[in-house]
């Protein structure tokens, strides 16, 4: 058994002071981290805090006015429109928080998994077919639910059916907003169960935005506590939640039934 | 292999009037490799939080605390997420695991987050759940609804699949019976005697006598001022 | 005989000019959608208003225009646009592709090959290809802008998961020069090769979404498909009952209570004149002539509501 994989020594993102107002209001402001290959970036804090701003900022649906974003050494800020959405549909992935507003409902299931391959120049229907009934299979929905449409699936169908329809070009940089929110709770645990193993056996590097510790104590590698826009305190996931040094974060922690 | 050096650590509680409480000053040990030394001292002594520090999971006020060539006081997350997956295991008082998911599962996690094949992986895991007598028809289920021996058994078994060269044990036999007991100290002198470098806590005292080389009584790191 | 209570063509000349401006943007930018400003025309929407403003805008005294609806001449639509610009341009009208200079189109393109020098217009109703799957027009402008194209092979995927073939029969996608992709109006795929490669001018006119869309002569374009389904050119396997063709586009016609059907060719004058050419199919006794078809024809569309 050999065991070494090289640590990499370059971040694949990186972002420094990222500000994004909305008028006089802060979304989120002077946010600074680096995100390496195969880490997982949880990011908690309470309901308005700037969490999903900060997500939306980062993968292009917002624009920050003040801050560097650097993806594999590239000024995504400078990047032109149709190098940003090349991007956001080879190398990103986004998950929304409702599934209705990732997935495609009148597109049935392997419509929704194959059009990222479409995307980006797969021609071949039998392929196209092939990986989408391999993915509903990795994101366990049955291969005869594969010309379904969502609409006739469970919340929890559609969620893990919008990550099989993300992951499907085998994306570097993941993001997600509260991708278990909304979902009862052992339906949570098998997407957490699922997601763990694909962020472990595709080396995915995501940032997730969530206010659910538990999530994260169980997902994310890293933490990042925010508070009206700030980022307050950040560091290892389990080191964040069980020795808070915020105020705010041990207020968080402490409001929590056990984590 | 595991070498600390004038550690101190304070909790400030933020929201009981900011309130701040020193727990630790001049902690100082060494564990050399094929070494197991244990932590003693009164309860609230301060065993749990070393332990805690060494592994990362608490902050170091001030002081060293080295594996190996890294300053786990100093230590970006990442080193410590590397260490923690190469060098560093810890098998604390609690079972924490995803619900659903098997048992094979959370003992094989380890090694295939190492990058160890799947088959092989899951052969070791098997290998240590026989040895620690947890019947085969459960391997298969997640450990999530075992009683507390058996999950505490799950969590011996994923922390000794891997072979870390270094070893953070949190009262590792502490409700099991004499057989696994048993189990559990054979697995610790077989990871000394291939050079592991353990601290332990251990409330059995047979326990200790049979496995630690040396004792550290934390109560000496205990803050003057606060005593 | 023109009617001179308007301007030449029905439209006022700084109309016709803003009209032209839009024609020879999509001229020069191959398959992009142009907006314009569309007129109320005294014809309701479904009549291919766009197709009426565009020829208005390319006439000039001297053409001769031809005007189809199906491929035939005689249709309801057809001969009331032909009446409209005899009215209001006083041009010559035939029936005779190889004759016609502007040639108005609904739903066909002519079986003749076209030349040099003709101008094909058509009727458009919904110019925006990308629209089923993706409604909002920011949206679709923003592909077309980035060439993401790849919604277009989703309902193309969709329709072979449902049907085992790309059942997309009309109005079946293109992709214009290599780069934009285009609703070629709602023809029906039989006729998609001609697109490409084609000697003639061609116009796109959409009234009610105000859009102008071309492709100009020798364009190249090519109906989207995947390699494994490659796009086919389908027709009825038959020939026509009345000339004989077996090349052309048919329309199949019950003819009596019974049941009994023949094929004809939609394209009415290709078939009248092959038959007068001596041709001749399985029915082709001279009390069918094509043109008595065409009319029944009319009647079963008028019926049926069928309009773009
Ligand atoms: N579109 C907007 N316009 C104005 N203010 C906004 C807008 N979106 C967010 N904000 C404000 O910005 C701040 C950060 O909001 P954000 O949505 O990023 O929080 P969040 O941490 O994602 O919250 P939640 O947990 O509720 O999703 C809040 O004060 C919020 O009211
Ligand atoms: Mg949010
Ligand atoms: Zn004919």
């Amino acid at each position: 058994m050999t065991f070494h994989q090289p640590v990499q020594d370059t971040p694949l993102l990186r972002v420094t002071g990222l500000t994004k107002h909305y008028g006089a209001r802060i979304g989120c402001a002077d946010v600074s981290f680096d995100l390496y290959p195969g880490e997982v970036l949880g990011i908690v804090g309470e309901s308005g805090s700037g969490k999903s701003t900060l997500l939306a900022s980062l993968a292009g649906h917002l624009r920050p006015e003040f801050g560097r974003i650097a993806y594999d050494g590239r000024d995504v800020l400078a990047m032109s429109e149709t190098e940003r959405r090349r991007l956001s549909r080879t190398d990103w992935a986004y998950v929304h928080q409702n599934p209705r507003d990732g997935l495609r409902m009148g597109v049935s299931a392997g419509g929704n998994v194959g059009e990222r391959l479409m995307a980006i120049g797969g021609r071949h229907y039998g392929d196209i077919r092939a990986k989408a009934t391999d993915w509903l299979g990795r994101v366990e929905i049955a291969a005869d639910r594969i010309d379904d449409r969502p609409s006739a699936f469970s919340g929890g169908m559609q969620q893990r059916l919008q990550i099989a329809r993300n992951l499907v070009t085998a994306p570097r940089l993941v993001f997600m907003d509260e991708p278990t929110g909304g979902l009862d709770v052992s339906v949570q645990a098998r997407l957490l169960d699922l997601l763990r193993g694909l962020v472990r056996d595709l080396g995915l590097s995501v940032i997730i935005v969530t206010h659910d510790l538990a999530v994260v104590r169980l997902l994310a590698d890293r933490l990042m506590v925010m508070k009206s826009g700030h980022v307050v305190e950040q560091g290892l996931t389990d080191q964040v939640l069980d020795d808070p040094q915020h105020a705010y974060t041990q207020l968080l922690v402490s409001s929590v039934l056990q984590v | 292999m595991i070498r600390i050096e004038n550690l101190s650590k304070t909790f400030t509680m933020h929201n009981q009037g900011g309130a701040i409480i020193p727990v630790m000053a001049g902690g100082a040990l060494q564990v050399a490799p094929g070494e197991c030394v244990g932590l003693i001292g009164q309860s609230g002594a301060g065993k749990s939080t070393l332990m805690r520090m060494v592994y990362g999971n608490y902050l170091a006020a001030s002081g060293r605390i080295m594996i190996g060539d890294l300053d786990v006081a100093q230590a970006a997350p990442r080193q410590i997420i590397r260490l923690r997956r190469e060098t560093l295991g810890y098998v604390s008082q609690f079972l924490r695991v995803v619900p659903r998911v098997p048992t094979i599962e959370v003992v094989a996690e380890p090694l295939l987050q190492l990058g160890v094949e799947p088959a092989a992986a899951r052969a070791r895991a098997a290998a240590l759940l026989a040895q620690l007598n947890i019947p085969e028809r459960l391997w298969s289920l997640s450990p999530t609804t075992f009683s507390g021996g058996e999950q505490q058994r799950v969590n011996i078994a994923r922390g000794f699949a891997h072979r870390y060269p270094a070893l953070l044990l949190d009262e590792p036999t502490a409700s099991l019976d004499a057989v696994n007991r048993a189990v559990v100290l054979d697995l610790i002198l077989e990871a000394k005697a291939r050079g592991a470098a353990i601290l332990g806590i251990f409330h059995d005292e047979a326990a200790r006598a049979t496995v630690c080389d040396r004792l550290i009584d934390v109560t000496g790191f205990m803050p003057k001022a606060a005593a | 005989m023109t009617d001179q209570a308007y301007n030449f063509a029905y439209l006022d000349e700084q109309t016709k000019r803003m009209i032209r401006r839009a024609i020879l943007k999509g001229v020069a930018v191959p398959g992009y959608q142009v907006p314009f400003a569309s007129r109320e025309m005294p014809m309701p929407y479904g009549w291919g208003t766009g197709g009426v403003q565009v020829t208005a805008a390319c006439l000039v005294p001297e053409d001769r225009l031809k005007v189809i609806d199906q491929g035939a001449d005689d249709t309801t639509n057809a001969v009331s646009i032909r009446k409209f610009f005899q009215r209001t341009a006083g041009v010559e009208v035939t029936e005779a592709t190889a004759e016609a200079t502007v040639i108005q189109t609904r739903h066909r393109i002519p079986e003749t090959a076209l030349s040099e020098g003709q101008i094909l217009v058509y009727q458009v109703p919904i110019p925006e290809p990308l629209r089923f799957l993706e409604p909002r027009e920011t949206e679709t402008r923003k592909m077309h802008e980035l060439e993401e194209y790849g919604l277009m092979h989703v309902k193309l995927y969709e329709d072979i998961a449902r049907h085992g073939e790309i059942a997309t029969s009309y109005a079946y996608p293109v992709k214009v020069e290599g780069r934009y992709v285009m609703d070629p109006s709602p023809i029906p795929k039989f006729d998609n090769p001609k697109l490409g490669g084609n000697a003639a001018i061609q116009l796109f006119g959409a009234g009610r979404e105000q859009r102008i869309y071309a492709v100009p002569p020798y364009t190249q374009v090519v109906s989207l498909d995947f390699d494994d389904h490659p796009f086919v050119a389908s027709k009825a396997p038959h020939d026509c009952d009345l000339c004989g063709a077996s090349e052309s586009y048919l329309d199949e016609v019950i003819t009596d209570d019974q049941g009994s059907r023949m094929y004809v060719c939609s394209d009415t004058d290709f078939c009248a004149t092959r038959q007068e050419a001596g041709h001749h199919g399985r029915l082709g006794v001279p009390q069918f002539s094509s043109k008595k078809i065409a009319k029944s024809l009319e009647g079963f569309c008028a019926a049926e509501g069928v309009t773009e």
